[in-house]
């Protein structure tokens, strides 16, 4: 029962993001659906961004703790670039506050791939982070994602230093993604492991389809009567 | 240039009246009020554009036209003409003269009125598109022009904060947005346009106009709504958003937007604008390249009009923009030769300098980002205590700041660039002795520029943006190079239908 009003609400706030969006009646709303998505591991960035639009347009209201929920789960999304949308609405005497200014400088290591750095910083703020279930893993995807878009055979060491897993941890990953992701292991030149990542159009670039050569629908509509 | 205040007459060398209503008004007015009953919408855009502007430039050049009120007589009172004309009439003074706070005021409470009478649906008139495009993008401009007013409050008189306090409804964001919202809903624009594609609409060819006795009014003023809540969420620094109100309207074609000059610049410029900083560079690069072209081909029809130092100003920002985009995602191959030429004379210095991205790099950087970005705003009302301050420049420092850090991010990109120009394969340790850094380091970098060169568009796809692009295999980097694509598919679609045209024009050959 809880579960099914639960879901109500939620579809709710997604149907007043989309019709009734800039109305200062549905903060309190939005700011329910920040902590709904947090303990249901959720995302809805336009709910987001119309709350920090309300805080832009009414400061007093602002809670920074809401605010620091939503920069996590944007963190989350990465590669998207929800984090720096969500920045752009955050007045600048805000997000000098000391724990905005850690979430910044943990989304700077990560668009600059410093993944030991990154994890170094998240262990010294673990009360901060360990508040939004999925962080660990949500990050760990985005790394593999920007692994796979440069390496088609990555060295154990990197992989371990950019998920921040080692000795089983790491050997349970991995096994994990030989039987589910099509991952394989590879022994190179007596060194340790090679991760052989599966290909895609960006580690493999002769699977890029020449999207210029593709023809839309609409062109090929053209000479349907030609072709009847 | 002086502010006339509507409600007393100003000393000085032209007593301005506001009551007095000269013989050319007088038949202006009635003119306009009678051929906006005949619906006749050339004769309207003909007097709204030229006798308006000839009778401005003769006898108003530094005063206000006549008051409505004083108008009003002549056009039987219509309450609906006497919005329109007060429309104009603020125009007018935002354009020549300086507003008062009361006028900007006055002028919200009418915006506020002429709305409000649209979205009632009693509106049955036909009017030009111009117009229509006009008044929404002056109502986004007063609303701009009056969020920077009251950020400075520093030189603010007793009076003008008094104006503040008791008016705090006026151009309040949330009335604004409203609007606009309101004004594409009640129109039903989405759905229209959603019709159109299943060819159940007209719209596009009829170029919004009703050519069965309706009226054209509330469809474009809602269309040129969703331009006006681009331009909106633009100012606010929400892009995203921004972008998302001008979905319905497919930028890959011409439409409704580009049969006004003015509407198809302001969409350009500012669906660049919000793709720039969402990080797709080669959308930016392409559409900005697109309009650049047009405006060149096409200025010098518009030399007479009154837009024309409008359309000058948004060129001179786009290439600037453009010279931005293309430092950050070398994409020569997007932009047209001419288009290149003019960026080259504008830029070539200033290019040369961001692709070298050191410190001077990010002072091009600031200057060009400052030149072509729009005016953002607070959207926030002023607090009236004590210690008062101009805070006008602060949302435009934080998108500058949030701006810069990012080029600093990409930094170090431009030095791998060059390597992977030279070499089809290298180790990541030859690599890494060449740029000075460390194996580990080199790693990053390459990672962050895969990062970065990729952006994930609205559906959360991947899309490269990259001109050179490498993989690593262990140790080594494998460079690639881009190949120039050449379109065959299209080429056998025009070759199919002249095919089938040579072939029907032969069979129609009657031989005796």
């Amino acid at each position: 029962m809880a579960k099914e009003a639960q879901q109500q609400v939620s579809y709710t706030v997604e149907e007043l993001v989309a019709v009734n969006p800039y109305n200062p009646d549905i903060l309190a709303d939005l700011e329910n659906y920040v902590n709904e998505q947090v303990s249901s591991q959720k995302y809805s960035l336009d709910a987001n961004l119309c709350l920090l639009r309300l805080y832009q347009c009414e400061p007093e209201r602002m809670s920074p703790p809401i605010v620091a929920r939503i920069l996590i789960k944007a963190l989350m999304a990465m590669p998207a670039q929800d984090f720096s949308l969500c920045l752009f609405l955050i007045p600048e005497q805000v997000q000098s506050e000391e724990q905005f200014k850690t979430l910044i400088v943990l989304s700077h290591y990560l668009e600059t791939a410093r993944f030991r750095l990154f994890w170094d910083e998240v262990a010294k703020n673990c009360s901060l982070l360990e508040s939004v279930p999925g962080f660990q893993q949500a990050i760990e995807a985005y790394a593999v994602h920007v692994l796979s878009l440069t390496y088609q055979k990555v060295p154990r060491a990197v992989l371990a230093e950019a998920i921040n897993k080692e000795g089983l941890a790491l050997d349970q990953f991995l096994e994990y993604h030989v039987a589910n992701s099509g991952w394989a292991i590879e022994k190179s030149q007596g060194r340790s492991q090679l991760i052989v990542l599966p290909p895609n159009e960006f580690n493999h670039p002769e699977l890029k389809k020449n999207a210029s050569d593709s023809v839309s629908y609409e062109h090929v509509t053209r000479i349907f009567p030609v072709l009847s | 240039m002086a502010a006339y205040d509507a409600d007393s007459s100003a000393g000085g060398d032209l007593a301005y009246d506001p009551n007095f209503v000269p013989d050319s008004v007088k038949t202006f007015v009635v003119h306009l009020y009678r051929q906006i009953r005949d619906k006749n919408v050339y004769e309207i855009h003909q007097m709204y554009e030229g006798s308006f502007n000839r009778l401005t430039d003769r006898m108003f050049r530094e005063s206000p036209w006549p008051t409505a009120e004083a108008v009003a007589p002549y056009v039987d009172g219509d309450h609906v003409f006497c919005l329109l004309y007060r429309e104009m009439w603020f125009r007018h003074v935002y354009a020549r003269l300086t507003p008062t706070p009361k006028q900007r005021v006055e002028s919200w409470d009418n915006y506020c009125s002429l709305f409000g009478v649209v979205l009632h649906g009693v509106v049955n008139m036909q009017l030009p598109n111009q117009w229509l495009w006009d008044m929404v993008d002056e109502f986004v401009y007063q609303f701009q022009s009056y969020c920077q007013y009251r950020a400075k409050l520093k030189n603010k008189t007793e009076e003008e904060l008094q104006l503040l306090r008791n008016f705090d409804q006026a151009w309040n964001v949330y009335g604004v947005l409203n609007y606009l919202q309101a004004l594409v809903e009640k129109s039903n624009i989405i759905q229209i346009l959603e019709r159109e594609k299943e060819g159940l609409e007209q719209f596009t060819v009829d170029n919004g106009y009703d050519y069965q006795g309706g009226s054209n009014v509330l469809k474009m003023l809602g269309y040129y709504s969703m331009i006006g809540l681009l331009r909106v969420h633009c100012l606010l620094g929400d892009y995203r958003t921004g972008l998302k109100c001008m979905a319905p309207i497919d930028l890959s074609q011409q439409g409704v937007y580009t049969n006004v000059i003015g509407s198809h610049i302001s969409t350009i410029y500012h669906y660049g604008f919000a793709n720039l900083m969402l990080r797709r560079y080669g959308d930016a690069i392409r559409e900005f390249n697109k309009m650049l072209l047009y405006i060149l081909k096409y200025k010098q029809y518009h030399q007479k009009s009154p837009q024309y130092d409008q359309i000058l100003k948004k060129n001179e920002q786009m290439y600037a923009l453009l010279a931005v985009c293309l430092s950050l995602c070398p994409q020569q191959k997007l932009v047209d030769e001419n288009v290149s030429t003019q960026l080259k004379e504008k830029y070539n210095d200033k290019m040369t300098k961001m692709q070298r991205y050191d410190d001077e790099a990010s002072t091009v950087y600031d200057e060009l980002f400052s030149y072509g970005c729009p005016k953002f705003i607070t959207p926030s009302a002023p607090v009236l205590d004590e210690p008062l301050t101009n805070y006008n420049q602060e949302a435009y420092r934080l998108q500058l700041k949030m701006f810069l850090f990012e080029v600093k991010q990409q930094q170090l990109l431009a030095g791998i660039r060059s390597f992977l120009k030279i070499y089809s394969t290298i180790t990541v340790t030859k690599l890494a002795q060449f740029m000075d850094v460390d194996e580990a380091t080199l790693r990053t970098i390459l990672m962050t520029y895969k990062h970065k060169m990729h952006s994930t568009d609205n559906d959360g796809k991947i899309v490269s943006n990259a001109d050179i692009d490498f993989y690593v295999d262990d140790d080594t980097v494998h460079v690639v190079e881009a190949k120039p694509t050449k379109r065959f598919g299209d080429y056998f679609l025009r070759q199919i239908l002249k095919f089938e045209e040579m072939i029907s024009e032969l069979e129609k050959v009657q031989l005796d």
